[in-house]
């Protein structure tokens, strides 16, 4: 408990810097290959195996692993170069996106020696991709309210219940489910156990969920009776609502929490560039550049105390509070300066920006509604 | 190192101000204290007379007192008139030495420098000397001028009661001068300027955080802590976020000019129109939660919103640098204004 809360402000290497030039030429012959097109919010929503197998040769997946696990031993300040340089882009990077931030850590940090092997490298080569098992038809931002259950049988455990809004279960080659494997809804925390459940597998249906642009990023994932190894369990048995907590450490901590809608910041001040959008518009493109340039130093300190072992948990969902919010002033902010009709997959500004319009209302919602966010930062004051 | 001096800097001025109590009409037995420890002119180097230490050090002074909403001239002396005086080779006079935001007109006479304008000098009633950048044909000079009966004094003050004067000088002669070195002109002292209100602002405005904090804990309504209530929380939360932003900012715009960054004017840009466009929603909450006795001039709460209402347009509002941000633009693709690297 704290009367405020502080973010000491991080200074990246002169290394970290180099790092950031050589993803910067990849990312241009990328585009100048005519390889991808810069989109918002690509790191949920546009997946392209072939692309994420070519950062993992790099070497800029699974970098903050050890490298007897496939990684490349780099500090979490060297992902977040990497990670901003991506988002900034627009890259298409949703294939292995959660696997590299939230289940490579989760499985190195809670999962067996076996399970390791298993996994570890093939997300660090950019070919294993995983999706999260964890809200419920009645369980959104109450997660310890999941219904999900996991029962030991003879050879492993029988997991039946519903998942949803799960992204990428569609493509993902394996799912981390949250399930009650003692005790009742009413125990709350205790009595949540992890699993990691292998897809396409028997008794797993994977229904898709469109959003209101009819797209599909999101599905249903229905286990009936499903019946999983005894090894597939992550972690403790019981332990799983301390897994999940810090897992959602790194869910929402990174820069993709305020960065979604900056390539269509981005595409909006090259056009300022070329012509004159009036004192308006470059005042406002200015006001927007402050507030990112600030969420920026916050988002770099999360990470900052992330790699020194320093649990973020307050700061990141403050930091994702305001920025996710900021996510919505740029695309509110372009559309109405620029008086331009938005297209659904039209060119430049105008599919950008009808693109972040459709996804907006998600912003604030997934990975913890702000609402809740506020309630984490109050807890942090002690007031909760 | 840094940091432990950082913090022993810290805990003595906080204690000095501390020590004032409710009392904000004492500055200038605050003002006494504070320069007998030397924490007037921190970051001024000793050579010119100062105290020494770094940039990130006189931030600390500066942040402790803006807290406390101590009235007192830190950032017009150290930040400013020391810098200023330091830069230019000259040593700072004894007794109260303040900045002037504007530049004089100069002209030599008799071997005197004598200066002619109408320059708002903050604090330029208590002061001894002021230290004015100085235009005398095509050349940028720094000029001392006693402040004594030979000048024109006219009195304001800003919206927190701080003063905000304007000396009127017909050929008043200078006591020292020196030729500016390249890149000191009134452009720089403004982003010096808007460098120290940025630290002031979020200094002033984690002083309301914490106010709010302990007041919601505090006070009872309906039979319970008003941070029993959910409508509160959520409140506090969005306040925390603000302050944390304003902070953060300012921080790290303090770090890149003590480190010389490339980008430092970017970060100070950057810093100052975060921390002027935060004021309004954090002088907002901070009254809002709490309640009618927050407005009373009892309640100290008063004394930092009104710095927050004042600071927010002295050098430069958001909207000054929101315009400039935008400029810089015109020659850096936007992503490298943020995050530097090549293009």
């Amino acid at each position: 408990m704290t009367t405020t809360i502080h973010l000491p402000p991080h200074r990246l290497s002169a290394a970290s810097q180099r790092l950031r030039d050589e993803v910067r030429s990849f990312l241009d012959a990328e585009l100048e290959a005519g390889a991808f097109v810069p989109r918002c919010d690509a790191w949920m929503s546009v997946a392209d195996p072939a692309f994420s197998r070519r950062l993992g040769a790099r070497g800029w997946i699974g970098m903050t692993l050890p490298s007897a696990y496939g990684g490349h031993d780099r500090s979490p300040l060297d992902r977040f170069v990497v990670t901003e340089e991506l988002l900034a882009a627009g890259a298409p990077v949703a294939a292995h996106w959660i696997a590299d931030r939230q289940t490579a850590p989760s499985i190195l940090r809670h999962g067996s020696h076996a399970q390791r092997e298993r996994y570890l490298p093939a997300i660090a080569r950019g070919e294993c991709y995983f999706a999260i098992g964890m809200s419920e038809p009645d369980a959104g931002s109450d997660l310890a309210s999941v219904r999900t259950r996991a029962r030991q049988v003879e050879d492993g455990w029988e997991i039946s219940g519903t998942k949803v809004w799960t992204t990428g279960a569609h493509f993902a080659h394996a799912i981390v489910v949250l399930a009650r494997t003692d005790g009742s809804p009413a125990d709350r925390h205790s009595g949540l156990s992890q699993f990691i459940v292998d897809l396409p597998a028997p008794g797993v249906e994977v229904r898709p969920i469109r959003t209101i642009d009819g797209e599909h990023h999101f599905n249903e994932v229905i286990f009936d009776a499903a019946v999983v190894a005894e090894d597939s369990l992550l972690g403790e048995r019981g332990a799983g609502w301390r897994q999940v907590t810090a897992e959602l450490a790194h869910e929402r901590s990174g820069p993709e929490r305020y960065m979604s809608t900056v390539p269509l910041l981005r595409a909006w001040a090259e056009q300022l560039r070329g012509q004159s959008g009036g004192a308006a518009a470059e005042r406002e493109l200015g006001r927007l550049t402050a507030r990112a340039w600030t969420l920026r130093q916050m988002s770099l300190s999360v990470a900052a105390a992330l790699a020194e072992g320093r649990p973020p948990e307050i700061t990141a969902a403050l930091v994702k509070d305001l920025g996710s919010r900021f996510e919505g002033d740029v695309v509110e902010t372009v559309r109405r300066l620029e008086d331009i009709e938005p297209r659904k997959n039209g060119p430049g500004l105008e599919g950008l920006l009808a693109e972040a319009i459709l996804h907006s209302p998600a912003f604030t919602l997934r990975g913890g509604s702000n609402e809740i966010l506020r309630s984490v930062v109050a807890r942090g004051l002690g007031v909760r | 190192m840094n940091d432990d001096l950082r913090a022993e800097i810290r805990a003595a001025v906080t204690a000095i101000l501390d020590g004032q109590g409710e009392d904000r009409t004492g500055h200038k037995r605050v003002w006494k204290e504070l320069s007998e420890g030397g924490f007037h002119l921190v970051g001024v180097p000793e050579a010119a007379g100062g105290s020494g230490g770094s940039l990130g050090e006189l931030a600390v002074v500066t942040d402790v007192a803006a807290f406390h909403a101590a009235p007192v001239p830190v950032v017009e002396t150290a930040f400013l008139a020391g810098w200023l005086l330091a830069r230019a080779g000259l040593s700072v006079p004894g007794g109260l030495v303040v900045a002037s935001l504007d530049e004089a007109r100069g002209h030599w006479q008799d071997g005197v420098l004598r200066l002619s304008g109408r320059l708002r000098v903050p604090w330029a009633r208590h002061a001894g000397h002021v230290v004015t950048m100085v235009r005398h044909e095509e050349e940028n000079v720094v000029a001392v001028i006693p402040v004594n009966a030979g000048v024109e004094l006219v009195t304001e003050d800003n919206l927190a009661g701080e003063p905000r004067d304007v000396l009127v000088l017909e050929g008043a002669a200078a006591d020292a001068s020196a030729a500016a070195p390249p890149g000191l002109d009134t452009s720089a002292l403004l982003m010096r300027g808007a460098l120290a209100r940025s630290v002031q602002l979020a200094a002033a405005a984690r002083a309301v955080l914490v106010s709010a904090r302990h007041y919601v804990t505090e006070r009872e309504q309906f039979g319970r802590p008003l941070a029993r209530f959910q409508a509160v929380q959520q409140h506090l939360a969005a306040l925390a976020a603000e302050v944390t932003a304003m902070q953060v900012s300012a921080e790290a715009a303090v770090a890149a000019v003590e480190h010389e960054d490339a980008d430092a004017e970017v970060a100070v840009a950057a810093a100052k129109a975060t921390t002027s466009a935060g004021a309004r929603q954090v002088a907002a909450i901070g009254h809002q939660l709490h309640g009618a006795l927050g407005y009373s001039s009892e309640h100290r709460l008063g004394a930092v919103t009104t710095r927050l209402w004042a600071w927010r347009d002295e050098f430069g509002n958001e909207s000054h640098w929101q315009d400039r941000l935008a400029a810089a633009l015109h020659d850096r693709a936007w992503w490298s204004l943020l995050a530097g690297g090549a293009r």
